[in-house]
């Protein structure tokens, strides 16, 4: 029988795991340690709920129910100043608990700080877009949505935007494997050829040590090629590189290399 | 068409119904200007633009999902390949991203070197946007002169890195070299050089009215929309808006360095020009701070934190323990603590950021980079509505977007 | 993958004879290739730089063109990926015969460090490829020695070899 491997995440593991070992944690701190985020956090949490709150690594991270996100958004960049969407992504955790964690980057250009807002979504919910806050988010949801399948409502051009328009299924979740799966191996054959087309070119090469037998004969150290055929068994023949073939009429008929000047510095 | 194959020459994805009597000009892929792969879909009136849609993915080679397979380590040279104009630059952003994941400092020499190589990197960026931005524009001659100054610095480069174009000399947690030992006198040979050139590039250009004629008042940023686009960088810069990660958020040595952040507040294509040549200049100031800096520091390449980072190769060949814990290293891969940072640095296109969730194995959970060049080319879609044509051109080439860093 | 050998340095696989309007023909349309500016990725900055002051490509008699229709050489210097395939097969066969295509970088040979779902491995996948060159990114001394060994490919070529049957790649 073979061993059985989990489909939902198949992405690279580590092969070696210590039992006993524990894993230290980037440190989190309390929000009463710095002065602005506490103000922040006092002024944020008169109007919204949230789940849960620290400071990690210089960021703010306030974690929030994803139906208010737009009016969150809205006020951390109007009465909070902190006035741009570096970034927003999400991060695959269906396997673990069955949906996306989305964050949201924001940077206060006045106040020097970062701040950043999670909220969990399910796997088949979808959220708002803050496209009408920030224009930044326009392609990052896009992004999102292509790579990883999370739904974004009322966002004005949802298409597909790294990947190709009829690609199938979402490259980032971890369910789908870095080499890419039975449709993408064929997707350009099929494109440009037809399926038609499948033996004629073969599938892809995707072993990084194969090795061609043929190697040696067509792909020859540079400089020092020898004729086909030729037997190197016993020794290479001497091949200078030559700028013109020796059989053809010859273009520069009184080159001599020892009268060349050699450079000592590169101009 | 010769070859048999399924190819119809028609516009797929494109639908035909149109009311208005534009015109579809398709951008496409291929580029005869060396921006790389956008496909821009334009629809013009005449000669004004009235509808764009850039359209990306053309380089996509799934480097986020490479992360999530290949250990910390390994990935550092793959980072190299995104914005690779100055691949320093996205190494470090990266390097430091891990080094504040892990909680460590790279060492004073270590930084040194590394701020070296940014700034060299930099000046290598800025004269590669000089040098296609103005053959965009039309001045080729341009491009031969800002290559030729690239070529000393690439020299350098090269001495110290091994690599002209895809660098990857700094490590999580240092540098695994020291400078050659030529190489700072040749570096303030190159600085001189570049000074006296890039002032007759200012004379060709800055007060050139053809040049003036093509780039005022094309591609005009207003301070809001910089910032609700999220733009960062030369392009914040020339809003007038004064922000530079190394000034305001500083990392690394910035905070001890002297050197100035030029700012423009005329809003269009000719104040990011002149923002990004005095850019240069403020570079070799800072390179030449940095050469007594160098001399001072101690020699420590590496930083000490054995738990995730190979020692020296001296010891690694000397003592057994060393050579075990880097076998491991390798091979495995460090286990960094369980959490997320996101840690920005200031490339020379903006801000560079990268989002490292991590949950403790040798392998990044997510890896989330955030480039400069999308968002400005997400701008593509508002700010060409209304220019001419070539000032299209014009745009493209001054917004310095690569797209190794949009696609990724 | 192509299931042919790249033999670059016998005659172009059939025992022809070269004759002098063959060496001319060969010799004008060697010393006077025509490069499609392809640049995708990363090799397109090293192929700009051989474009560039120090590495002078145009002593070759090279013009990058920016149009297909009036180029000879295809030189694929980045990272060809799926969504792209499909326009560089189409650039490819607007191209007017003769034509020649060198695969520059890694990335274009083989597919590269990339081996990813989105990543062609390997532009010969795509389309028949004439020399291939190793490097990422290669230097700019390797693209003239490429560009060089393509002469010399074209040297030994028959003019007609427009007429010969075409492989599919």
């Amino acid at each position: 029988m073979r061993k059985y491997t989990p489909k939902d995440n198949v992405q690279r593991q580590a092969p070696f795991s210590d039992r006993f070992f524990v894993s230290p944690s980037v440190p989190r701190l309390d929000i009463s340690s710095d002065e602005i985020f506490s103000s922040d956090y006092e002024a944020f949490i008169k109007s919204f709920k949230v789940e849960d709150a620290y400071i990690e690594h210089t960021h703010l991270v306030l974690n929030v129910d994803k139906n208010d996100i737009v009016e969150i958004v809205k006020f951390l960049s109007e009465e909070l100043e902190y006035d741009m969407l570096m970034e927003m992504s999400a991060i695959d955790y269906l396997a673990a608990k069955d949906g996306y964690e989305l964050f949201y980057e924001m940077l206060s250009l006045s106040k020097h700080k970062r701040l950043r807002i999670k909220c969990f979504l399910n796997k088949n919910d979808s959220v708002e877009s803050v496209t009408s806050v920030f224009n930044s988010a326009n392609w990052s949801e896009r992004e999102m949505y292509d790579m990883l399948g999370v739904k974004v409502l009322n966002h004005p051009n949802m298409k597909r935007i790294i990947m190709p328009d009829d690609w199938y299924d979402h490259p980032l979740r971890k369910t789908y494997p870095l080499q890419g799966d039975e449709a993408a191996s064929w997707y350009e054959v099929d494109k440009i050829f037809g399926k038609e087309a499948r033996d004629v070119i073969g599938p892809e090469q995707r072993d990084p040590a194969a090795i061609d037998r043929y190697d040696t004969e067509r792909f020859a150290r540079l400089g020092h090629e020898v004729p086909f055929q030729t037997d190197i068994t016993e020794f290479e023949p001497e091949t200078p590189i030559s700028y013109q073939e020796e059989d053809t009429s010859k273009i520069m008929k009184t080159l001599k290399p020892d009268e060349s000047v050699v450079l000592k510095r590169r101009r | 068409m010769q070859q048999p194959n399924r190819l119809k020459p028609f516009f797929e994805n494109i639908n035909f119904e149109r009311e208005d009597n534009t015109m579809m000009v398709n951008f496409g892929p291929q580029h005869p200007s060396a921006h790389g792969q956008l496909r821009l879909i334009l629809e013009l009136q005449g000669e004004e633009v009235v509808k764009s849609r850039p359209m990306i993915g053309y380089l996509h080679r799934g480097m986020e999902k490479m992360a999530e397979n290949m250990i910390y380590n390994e990935f550092l040279p793959t980072t190299d390949r995104m914005d690779y104009i100055a691949a320093t630059s996205n190494n470090y952003g990266y390097a430091l991203a891990i080094e504040k994941l892990l909680g460590i400092e790279a060492p004073r020499r270590a930084e040194i070197i590394r701020t070296m190589l940014l700034e060299l990197n930099r000046i290598t960026s800025h004269l590669f946007w000089l040098a296609t931005h103005a053959l965009d524009v039309g001045a080729m001659s341009m491009f031969l002169y800002c290559f030729r100054e690239r070529e000393y610095a690439m020299d350098l480069i090269e001495d110290y890195c091994g690599a002209r174009l895809t660098h990857s000399a700094v490590r999580i947690g240092g540098v695994p070299l020291d400078l050659p030992s030529n190489w700072i006198a040749d570096c303030m040979s190159f600085l001189e050089i570049l000074e006296t050139e890039i002032k007759k590039y200012e004379g060709l250009l800055t007060e050139n009215r053809i040049w003036k004629m093509r780039l005022e008042n094309v591609g005009i940023i207003t301070q809001k929309m910089a910032k609700s686009w999220g733009c960062s960088g030369i392009a914040l810069r020339g809003s007038g808006i004064k922000w530079d990660l190394r000034k305001e958020m500083p990392y690394g040595i910035y905070d001890e360095l002297d050197f100035d952040v030029p700012i423009a507040h005329t809003c269009d294509s000719y104040g990011r020009y002149k923002i990004c040549i005095q850019e240069m200049y403020e570079s070799s100031k800072i390179l030449k701070q940095l050469v007594p800096m160098y001399e001072k520091s101690e020699s420590q390449l590496m930083a000490h934190a054995p738990n995730y980072i190979s020692a020296p190769k001296e010891q690694i060949m000397t003592q057994n323990y060393s050579l075990m814990q880097h076998f491991v290293l390798v091979t495995q891969g460090m286990r960094p603590p369980v959490g997320e940072v996101y840690v920005a640095t200031e490339s020379p296109k903006g801000e560079l950021g990268y989002y490292v969730v991590s949950d403790g194995s040798p392998y990044a959970y997510r890896m989330k980079i955030r480039t400069p060049s999308f968002q400005h080319t997400a701008l593509l879609e508002e700010i060409l509505v209304g220019l001419q044509l070539a000032d299209v051109v014009t745009l493209i080439g001054n917004l310095n977007i690569v797209f190794g860093e949009i696609d990724r | 993958m192509a299931q042919h050998k790249v033999n670059y340095l016998q005659d172009g696989g059939a025992p022809i004879k070269l004759t002098t309007i063959d060496k001319l023909v060969n010799f004008g349309r060697s010393n006077s290739l025509w490069p499609m500016t392809y640049g995708l990725a990363c090799c397109a900055i090293e192929m700009m730089a051989t474009g560039a002051s120090r590495y002078d490509f145009d002593r070759f008699g090279t013009i990058f063109r920016a149009s297909p229709r009036q180029s000879d050489v295809l030189i694929i210097a980045g990272t060809l990926t799926k969504k792209h395939a499909e326009f560089m097969r189409r650039l490819y066969d607007q191209m007017p015969d003769p034509k020649w295509v060198i695969s520059m970088g890694s990335c274009a040979n083989t597919g590269g460090m990339f081996n990813t779902y989105a990543t062609v491995q390997g532009a010969d996948r795509i389309i028949p490829v004439d020399i291939y060159l190793p490097g990422c990114a290669p230097r700019p001394e390797t693209l003239q020695y490429a560009l060089m060994t393509l002469q010399r490919k074209i040297r030994k070529e028959s003019i007609f070899r427009a007429h010969k049957k075409k492989r599919l790649v």
